[in-house]
């Protein structure tokens, strides 16, 4: 199912309802150890719910979620956090009363920081150095999501799913971010990215699933989606991989 | 001149609001009753906010409005009569360290009582209602008669005197006010409380937990935290309180009745609405709020008593529609 390397992550046939509507209907694919996958598709189309379903936070009904050797579609969402996998949803869970320092100490295993982790994260995100005691619900929305990712990053995690993260940010914004998460593949983290933007996907990707209707359409390597625009235009439609 | 001062204003208006009812009282009541009656709406303000604050965080954390809170209030208060009936010796005596040591000891009875109960009310009740606020406000006002109706069978249907020990039952007089020793003991207790609880809510990691579990319970969940877990140390705690609260009530009525919680509900969740549902610092200022309107007017205009904490509800919420220092949530 994976391009290349050892698989990490692998989802089963996984059905997911939520309430009396079926979202997912089967779905199929594999994160590789140290690579980064980035789940593609229109609204709609089930990428965040599949990674809420990973995350535990929706229960699959049918269908298989094996970390790593261990089947985890059972197992409840702390439980999945502590086995290293860390989730940025696509609102940021940003714990807006709390300062920078606390939501960032909330993702910690320890009571305080690894300094060198520290170091890495605040490298990445100066910013939030000058802004380490503000409440973070007074940052911008840029900030945030920069937040919401050093916190998935301050701990070395197994496996990163990331929603969205570039979402209604400014070319600037992105930019950083990108620079972020190309950071985190240069170290082999393995990361699932939910991401609409197609250029942010094509930057930092090296596998691609793409959904539509809640099923994988396609699974491949980015370098091949990215170079046939006959593919593109056929699993995403113009208004994906023209836009941004 | 910045531009951002409405801003600035907005933010903290709530917090100056408290020191300007208390202001505005001076001149309406004159200098000698207005230090009294600002020592005892203190005083019943740190009452209610013992009561208030736990179920404010039972609320934030987990959407669960418990309308049995009263009958923890209830049993603390019980549960402190008969902890004190074996300690007469210590608050008859005109000593003072004696007299705060059975306030201690009967305070600690009643916080490990009603902490008990709320756990086995957790596991019992309230575990099978999570989700279904219609069902918890059935279930939880059911609870409250059933406990209720055994405290009657276990201490009696008439009411019982909690007398205050022997130091703390006089007044003591600054300038030509006169102000009540209990109230006086009361309003330290309940201020060491609320620094406790400030402090554990702000220095610790479970404190840290509780308050970002009150924002976002999934987030917390997602970080690796079992919030359920959280959830009935805050239940427990929160019972505790109100225990601690029914004790303090009692010995400020000094009489206790099996409906003694009843009569602070209104208030305990006038104070949650105004505070904003979730927030302990929004709940102490709510408190204090209340317990000083309710001495003022009482005092200004006895009819208006209780009007007066619902019309305030009401000019808060006209300004506030979440009150004055909601707690964002994502549920």
């Amino acid at each position: 199912m994976t391009a290349a390397g050892e698989t990490l992550l692998r989802v089963e046939g996984v059905f997911t309802n939520i309430g009396r509507y079926r979202i997912l209907h089967g779905v199929d694919f594999a994160a590789a150890r140290g690579r980064v996958t980035t789940l593609l598709g229109r609204n709609g189309a089930g990428k965040t719910t599949t990674l809420r379903t990973i995350m535990g936070l929706w229960k699959a009904r049918l269908g298989k979620i094996v970390f790593d050797g261990q089947s985890i579609a059972a197992l409840d969402t702390p439980h999945i956090a502590r086995l290293g996998i860390a989730y940025v949803p696509e609102n940021m869970g940003i714990f807006g009363k709390l300062t920078v320092r606390e939501n960032m100490l909330l993702a910690t295993e320890r009571r305080g920081f690894a300094p060198a982790l520290l170091d890495r994260v605040l490298e990445s995100f100066p910013a939030l150095k000058l802004k380490w005691d503000s409440p973070a619900g007074a940052l911008s929305g840029g900030q945030k999501q920069m937040l919401a990712i050093a916190r998935a990053m301050i701990e070395q995690r197994r496996l990163l799913l990331i929603d969205e993260p570039t979402k209604g940010l400014s070319p600037a914004m992105v930019d950083q971010l990108v620079e972020a998460l190309l950071r985190l593949k240069r170290e082999h983290t393995t990361i699932l990215l939910v991401e609409q933007n197609f250029r942010v996907a094509e930057a930092v990707a090296d596998d691609v699933a793409v959904m539509d209707e809640g099923r994988i359409i396609h699974t491949g390597t980015m370098a091949a989606l990215a170079a046939n625009h006959g593919l593109q235009h056929r699993l995403l439609g113009l208004s994906m991989a023209d836009s941004a | 001149m910045n531009g951002d001062w409405p801003k600035r204003l907005q933010r903290w208006a709530p917090y100056a609001l408290t020191p300007l009812v208390v202001v505005a009282a001076l001149p309406a009541i004159g200098p000698g009753p207005w230090l009294t009656l600002t020592v005892a709406g203190l005083t019943m303000g740190i009452m209610l906010f013992m009561v208030a604050a736990g179920l404010t965080l039972i609320f934030g954390l987990m959407d669960v409005l418990n309308f049995a809170h009263a009958a923890f209030v209830a049993v603390g208060a019980y549960v402190a009569v008969t902890i004190l009936q074996p300690l007469t010796g210590w608050t008859s005596e005109m000593s003072l360290w004696l007299n705060l040591a059975a306030l201690f000891v009967a305070l600690l009875a009643a916080a490990i009582a009603s902490g008990a109960l709320g756990f086995v009310f957790e596991r019992v009740i309230i575990r099978q209602v999570y989700g279904a606020p219609l069902r918890q406000i059935l279930i939880t006002i059911g609870a409250l008669t059933v406990i209720e109706q055994l405290i009657i069978v276990i201490w009696g249907p008439q009411a019982i005197p909690l007398p205050r020990p022997a130091m703390l039952r006089g007044s003591v007089f600054i300038g030509s006010s006169s102000i009540e020793t209990y109230r006086l003991v009361a309003l330290c207790v309940g201020l060491l409380v609320a620094l406790a609880m400030h402090l554990f809510l702000t220095r610790t990691r479970l404190g840290l937990v509780v308050r970002a579990g009150v924002e976002d319970r999934e987030m917390i969940q997602a970080l690796g935290y079992h919030i359920r877990r959280v959830f009935i140390g805050v239940f427990m705690a929160g019972t505790a309180l109100a225990g601690m609260g029914g004790m303090m009530w009692g010995q400020y009525q000094a009489v206790v009745s099996s409906q003694i919680g009843d009569s602070m509900t209104i208030l305990v969740f006038i104070i949650l609405i105004i505070g904003g549902l979730g927030s302990v610092g929004g709940c102490f200022i709510g408190a204090i709020l209340v317990g000083l309107t309710t001495n003022y007017v009482g005092f200004l205009a006895p009819k208006m008593a209780l009007g007066s904490n619902i019309l305030l509800m009401a000019l808060i919420l006209m300004w506030h529609p979440r009150g004055l220092f909601p707690i964002a949530q994502h549920h």
